[in-house]
Order: C-alpha cells, then sequence, then structure tokens
C-alpha cells in the first residue's frame, strides 16, 4: 500500500517536499515505514520519531492506510 | 488557568505573566528564551523556528496539562514561536504561578526541559557568514555513531554533523 507521509526540518530539505509518498508491505509497522524512509536516501539523518496521528508512535505500531503519519528527525525547540 | 499556544506571532511577556497572576499565587516563576547570537563560535544573525503546528500544539498542551500537576495545581501558561526571529528577540515565554515558589520554579523547569525533548518544533541558524543550518541537539547520538566499531578511528566521518543546542533558552 502507499503511504503518504509529512516531512520537516532536515527531512523535507534532504527530499525537497513537504511530503513524501512510500509504497510499503501491508500491514506496516512503524519500524518497516522507517526502513522504507531510510532507503529514500543516504543523506537522511538516521532513526527519526515517527508521529501517528499526532502522537509518538513505537516501533511496533501498525500503520493503516487512514492515519495522518509524520517523521519527526531530532527536535530542538526552546 | 492552564494556557498554551504555538504561533507565529510576537510573544507579549507580561501578558503571559499576567495569565497566571491569582491573589493567592504568592510567587510566580518564569522563563524567556530569546534567540543569542552566537553558537559554537559561530555568528548568529537570526533563527527560523518550523513546526508541525498542530502536533506541536497538541504536546505542549499536555505538557501544560502535566506541569500543573506536578506544581500542585500551578497555575501555567507557556508560548512557543514560530518563524524568523532575529537576535534578542522572544522564542518561548513560560510562566507558573502557585502559592510558593518551589512548585512555581518545578513547574516552569519541566516545560522548558519537556518543551526541548518532545515538542515539534526544529530551529535552523543563519550564521554571519551566510549559511544555515539546523541544528541537531546535543546530546543526540546518530545511528551513524552509534554503529561505529569502537575502535574505530577519531576521525571516522558521521552521516550528521552534530551542532550543540542553541538560542532561545
Amino acid at each position: 500500500m502507499d503511504i503518504t507521509v509529512r516531512l520537516f526540518a532536515s527531512y523535507a530539505d534532504v527530499l525537497g517536499s513537504s511530503h513524501a509518498t512510500l509504497t510499503v508491505s501491508d500491514p506496516v509497522t512503524v519500524a518497516g515505514l522507517r526502513a522504507a524512509l531510510s532507503a529514500m536516501s543516504p543523506r537522511l539523518a538516521p532513526r527519526p520519531l515517527i508521529a501517528v496521528n499526532e502522537e509518538y508512535a513505537d516501533d511496533d505500531q501498525f500503520i493503516s492506510s487512514g492515519d495522518e503519519v509524520a517523521v519527526i528527525p531530532p527536535v530542538s525547540g526552546g | 488557568m492552564m494556557y498554551s499556544h504555538v504561533g507565529p506571532e510576537p510573544v507579549d511577556v507580561s501578558a503571559v505573566i499576567d495569565l497566571v497572576r491569582a491573589p493567592g499565587n504568592g510567587g510566580i516563576a518564569t522563563f524567556i528564551g530569546t534567540v543569542r547570537d552566537r553558537a559554537d563560535g559561530s555568528a548568529v544573525v537570526g533563527l527560523e523556528y518550523t513546526a508541525y503546528v498542530e502536533m506541536a500544539r497538541r504536546e505542549l498542551r499536555k505538557i501544560v496539562f502535566e506541569a500543573a500537576g506536578i506544581g500542585s495545581d500551578a497555575d501555567v501558561a507557556a508560548v512557543h514561536r514560530i518563524g524568523q526571529l532575529v537576535v534578542g528577540e522572544v522564542s518561548v515565554v513560560i510562566a507558573a504561578g502557585h502559592a510558593h515558589r518551589a512548585p512555581a520554579f518545578g513547574a516552569c523547569r519541566y516545560i522548558i526541559e519537556e518543551i526541548k525533548r518532545r515538542v515539534p518544533i526544529w530551529k535552523m541558524e543563519h550564521y554571519a557568514s551566510g549559511d544555515s543550518e539546523w541544528v541537531v541537539p546535543s546530546g543526540v547520538i546518530t545511528e551513524a555513531v552509534a554503529a561505529a566499531p569502537t575502535d574505530a578511528p577519531t576521525d571516522a566521518p558521521t552521516a550528521t554533523p552534530v551542532t550543540a543546542t542553541t538560542g532561545g533558552g
């Protein structure tokens, strides 16, 4: 299935867009999605957190096609 | 009182503090983060804060709620600005009011530490040299670094430049 993810900061810069669509196996976990993501470019910062429906998600959480998925590289607010 | 906001509007520091003023609050602790002019020896002219706005608001709302409990029912308010800021501008204001100082300080400290740990906001530093770079918080170990064998040469290249957390508290 295709999952569209929101991208921010360094991820948006490296991939040149605020969104990316990944084709992944169905079902897919957060860890599986992260692996597909890291294959897109060697310049992506490794092991970002993944948010599903605006909440940080665990590696073994499953992602459904209707979920809002976002890639969260290390945050630096404050 | 619990208030939180993430947005591009300049922050009115006094207005945020006023939110936690109350007859029973004998102490108000505040934290104000401003844009610093240096980072790791480089002259900084400004910062750009970008956010996953919906989630940042949601996460900050949770943190403020948690802080109110930690502070034994403290009144708490937190505002984080996003967008382009120049040196000296206010990026974050936190105010916590309580009958006594210890819970006020505790709630205030909790909020800024949790903002830096988990609110999805990122800052890019703009240097006087014309370069810009996303800040990678100190303490973050990249996978490339973590996976390196312990006998790797110390000058082994890493996937990501690491810079210390800078500016805005």
